[in-house]
């Protein structure tokens, strides 16, 4: 399915809880705790996303159809009873754009004398 | 916890949880599990709960108010009808109980002013019908048990001299008592003293912030300063505060010292004590009205009326504010009658697209949102409409405030009726609008696929032609009711006066006692003035009266006939002293013999023109010319008889009328009885006329003011003023709940005519005759019609015969004013249906056929 590029920007900048559950389900299928633990994993634990915060940004990305929930979900799948996610083309695109303009905007940073360690 | 975490997850909707809820529980217990969470797991649980549910519910009430605002749209017609149904009930109702409650129940400008009673001499009747005498009012204040305090006050218009322009001022005389009774403190200054009755403010004066503020311009040093009251000097002691008025329109305030026996035109006012109700005051004060009269000759007995101060209105205001109430009720009921009626056509129509919708896995719960929020919605802007029509009609409503009544300022929005209009009709817009949704949410939708849109049958409908027959019904109550009010005040306003009022200008010019103490320089300045009156181009005549018909409703005397027994207490009449050419000037017409004449001075013998009723009543069937009666004491001999005025005005029953030369008086008067009101009949217009009197005026008396300049049309028209104002928003209700009948009935026989189209389209295939079903459509509009006229005329009836005293004699059954409403009714049901049936004669066969 072609990606509809203006329907793709108006979803930037992502939220940073966002960006994160996309970057969770970019190696595979997850189930709602995988995410959560995923994410804390990867950042220290510095972001510690909530249930609540967690279910809710989901329900809104299957409205966006930025991630769906697949029938048979592939990868190590430790539960079956468990309702997994799965990143759309669409999301993927989104997620991409979302690295993209936070590279260039890390790039300018640089430009501008702001590298991290020479403060 | 984790059964506290479930609990707590009922906040989500329902659908969400549905979604959801089993794996956030899962995923909450299997962080705790690991200890995870930071901080106590009940705050965390509330914590993750309590935000997210919010902002799930906000997301989904944003998408129900973006669907709601489109499929409004879609359906403009709907969406106008239904607000505008909303708007009139809210607004009229809102506005007819705003005024209502400012009038009825609105507490007076005074602390505890429940507790404030005004007195007077009777006979009983609303407001004070007799002044009383300084004897009567001490004996009532020495002899009463029920008031904590009590004052006299007696009003008393003065000239005001040495502050720019003279002007006349209404004033009243206070004694010490009567400001701390109403608890008003000054706001500038002191208030009298009571010391010595009253002695020592002889010549004090209070000034009202109005007059403080337009004569001396609000200047800071007034007190102390002197100024000029009908000749006499008065020191200013202090200055009342905004929006003070007591009596009603005060300006300026003197002590009134004397209450000996012989003053006359005391009014009383009282604080109860505590706990006293004003039926214990009446019955205290009738003790005492029995005590004094047993003590008394039978001639000098006495009554007293005693009413809270807050009552001092006619009783009709009340009866004709309750009908208004009752007519914003009525109005209410409709349009909630009508909402729906409105809101059960729609249902019905979107039961298929619901029924695709809960096909297509849309909850249950999110499809009664999404009507909830949509009948919110309605509700809402129905009521913010509603609240700008109220707005917008109360500069007319103010007009519905009785002059009489004890407070300043007119009525403003009630917010709490506002809130309570908002909340029935919200009632019923949530109702009617989630009760298909409730009902048809589970088996019936599915049917509705099935069964096309060929609903509407059955329980539904009846429920509809109810609301339709209810809607009539009230519109005929409110039609009858308000057609007889309106009758009512034409034969009010087709009463003869007893005079002409057209073309007649009248000025006030009240000569200040003690410089005009003298008949003889009275007579002086009224001979000046009207000579070079009537000199003037374009008056046709001039005169002086000591008071205008309908203005002046005092001056009562007690007449007796030489040789004539009419027993201990003499009949009274109206006594108006008056200068050449009074009969003329009004358009009175003169009967028999003379009209007063400059010749009638003092010295000659005291003559008086009576009215035909006086005449009739002392001399029946006889030649009343040269017959002799005594008006206080003083012998008069009647030389002329001319028509009746209904000097008390309109609906009143007027005494006999006496006149007398203005200049054959006792040398001593009050000053109430002196020829002040200037009255010119004149041709063409009277535009230039108040600067030539003013001229005049002037010329005669440098320092002399005019006041109360208006055409005698406005003096007439002040008696039906407030009635026509009622009235005529009675007859707006009326009109508007003619109309929501009319919607009502074409909204529900449109809507018949479109779930029967493919029975129509059938009927006409198989060649059944237009005109046919026409007639069945339109059969059905009028026999709706009847059903709401029946009960409709008479619940008016009963309405009419609860206010028979606004009716002016008219009977309640009028046949006229029935007939004429259930004629208007029939009229719009007829226009409602025939728009449908014209449109049920041209249902294409083919296109109903393809609708389905």
């Amino acid at each position: 399915m072609p990606i509809d590029p203006a329907a793709l920007e108006a979803l930037l900048p992502l939220h940073p809880q966002t960006f994160h559950i996309l970057l969770a389900l970019a190696r595979g299928d997850q189930h709602g705790y995988g995410i959560l633990r995923a994410v804390e994993e990867r950042t220290g634990g510095t972001v510690q996303l909530s249930a609540g915060a967690l279910y809710r940004t989901i329900h809104r990305l299957l409205e966006q159809g930025l991630i769906t929930e697949p029938r048979h979900p592939s990868g190590p799948t430790d539960d079956p009873r468990r309702r997994y996610y799965r990143l759309t083309g669409f999301g993927r695109a989104v997620a991409l754009a979302e690295t993209q303009r936070l590279g260039t905007l890390v790039k300018l940073a640089k430009h501008s004398g702001l590298v991290p360690g020479t403060a | 916890m984790n059964r506290f975490y479930r609990a707590l997850l009922r906040l989500y909707p329902a659908w969400f949880r549905g979604e959801y809820g089993d794996e956030m529980a899962a995923a909450f217990a299997e962080r705790q599990a690991e200890g995870r969470g930071t901080g106590p797991s009940a705050i965390q649980a509330v914590a993750d709960v309590l935000p997210n549910a919010l902002a799930v519910h906000w997301s989904v009430l944003r998408q129900d108010l973006r669907y709601t605002v489109r499929s409004l749209l879609k359906s403009r017609g709907f969406a106008l009808a239904a607000v505008l149904v909303t708007a009139l009930g809210i607004g009229a109702n809102t506005a007819a109980f705003s005024v209502a409650n400012f009038v009825l129940l609105k507490p007076l400008p005074f602390p505890e002013s429940d507790q404030l009673v005004r007195l007077c001499e009777g006979p009983g009747g609303w407001g004070c019908n007799n002044q009383m005498s300084g004897l009567n009012y001490r004996e009532f204040v020495a002899r009463s048990v029920s008031f904590r305090s009590m004052g006299a006050f007696r009003t008393w218009p003065v000239n005001l001299v040495g502050a720019g322009e003279p002007v006349r001022l209404a004033a009243a005389e206070l004694t010490p008592g009567v400001l701390p009774i109403l608890g008003i403190a000054p706001l500038m200054g002191r208030v009298f003293d009571s010391a010595q009755g009253g002695e020592a403010d002889r010549k004090s004066v209070l000034l009202s912030y109005p007059v403080w503020q337009t004569q001396f311009g609000g200047d800071r040093n007034i007190l102390g300063r002197t100024v000029q009251l009908d000749g006499s000097a008065y020191q200013v002691i202090g200055v009342m505060p905004a929006g003070f008025e007591f009596p009603r329109e005060s300006r300026i305030w003197t002590s009134l010292v004397d209450t000996g026996d012989d003053e006359c035109c005391l009014e009383g006012i009282g604080r109860l004590r505590a706990g006293m109700s004003i039926a214990e005051a009446k019955s205290d004060l009738s003790r005492v009205t029995v005590q004094l009269n047993s003590e008394r000759p039978v001639e000098e007995e006495t009554g007293h009326s005693t009413f809270l101060l807050r009552d001092e209105f006619a009783p009709s205001y009340r009866q004709l504010l309750l009908a208004l109430c009752g007519a914003g009720l009525c109005i209410l009921l409709l349009s909630c009658a009508n909402l729906a009626n409105l809101l059960l056509s729609r249902a019905v129509a979107r039961e298929r697209e619901f029924a695709l919708r809960t096909a297509l896995g849309a909850g249950r719960d999110r499809l009664l949102r999404q009507m909830l929020t949509e009948s919110v919605v309605l509700t809402l802007a129905g009521a913010a409409a509603g609240f700008l029509l109220a707005a917008f009609s109360l500069p007319l409503l103010s007009l519905l405030v009785p002059r009489t009544l004890a407070v300043t300022g007119g009525p403003t929005l009630d917010l709490r009726v506002l809130a309570l209009a908002t909340l029935l009709i919200g009632v019923t817009g949530l109702g009617f609008g989630l009760l298909p949704a409730i009902r048809s949410a589970g088996t019936a939708w599915s049917g509705a696929l099935r069964e096309g849109a060929r609903t509407g049958g059955g329980n539904k409908r009846r429920l509809r032609d109810v609301l339709v027959t209810v809607q009539v019904a009230l519109s005929v109550v409110l039609l009858i009711s308000s057609g007889l009010l309106i009758r009512a005040v034409w034969r009010v306003q087709a009463v003869d006066p007893g005079f002409a009022a057209d073309s007649v200008m009248t000025f006030r010019t009240a000569l200040p006692r003690p410089k005009y103490d003298s008949t003889h320089v009275r007579g002086e300045f009224y001979r000046r003035v009207l000579s070079e009156v009537r000199a003037l181009p374009g008056v046709k005549s001039a005169a002086y009266t000591s008071g205008l018909p309908m203005v002046m409703i005092g001056g009562i005397g007690g007449i007796t006939v030489p040789g004539q027994d009419l027993g201990p207490r003499p009949p009274g009449a109206s006594f108006r002293f008056v200068s050449p050419d009074y009969f003329e000037t009004m358009g009175i017409p003169l009967r028999m013999g003379r009209d007063v004449e400059d010749a009638d001075v003092p010295s000659r013998l005291w003559v008086a023109v009576v009215s035909e009723s006086f005449a009739q009543q002392f001399w029946p069937g006889e030649n009343p010319l040269g017959r002799q009666f005594r008006l206080r004491q003083d012998l008069r001999t009647v030389v002329g008889i001319v028509g009746d005025v209904k000097f008390r005005g309109l609906e009143r029953t007027s005494e006999p009328q006496v006149y007398l030369p203005a200049v054959q008086g006792p040398e001593v008067i009050l000053s109430a009885y002196d020829p002040k009101d200037l009255v010119i009949r004149h041709t063409g217009s009277s535009a230039g006329l108040y600067a030539e009197i003013r001229r005049i005026v002037r010329a005669a008396d440098p320092e002399q003011p005019i006041s109360d300049v208006r055409p005698m049309t406005e003096v007439l028209g002040a008696q039906t003023a407030t009635r026509v104002a009622q009235v005529r928003v009675l007859a707006a209700l009326a009109a508007v709940a003619l109309l929501l009948a009319g919607i009502g009935i074409h909204g529900l026989l449109a809507y018949t005519v479109a779930q029967r189209s493919q029975e129509i389209a059938i009927r006409l295939a198989l060649g059944g005759a237009p005109r046919r079903i026409a007639g069945m459509v339109l059969s059905q509009g009028f026999r709706l019609a009847l059903l709401g006229i029946v009960p409709g005329v008479l619940g008016a009836y009963a309405m009419a015969r609860a206010m028979r005293a606004l009716l002016f004699g008219l009977d309640p059954a009028d046949a006229t004013t029935i007939g004429v409403a259930v004629g208007l009714v029939l009229l719009i049901a007829g226009a409602g249906s025939v728009i449908s049936a014209q449109r049920a004669t041209r249902v294409s066969p083919m296109a109903a056929m393809r609708a389905e």
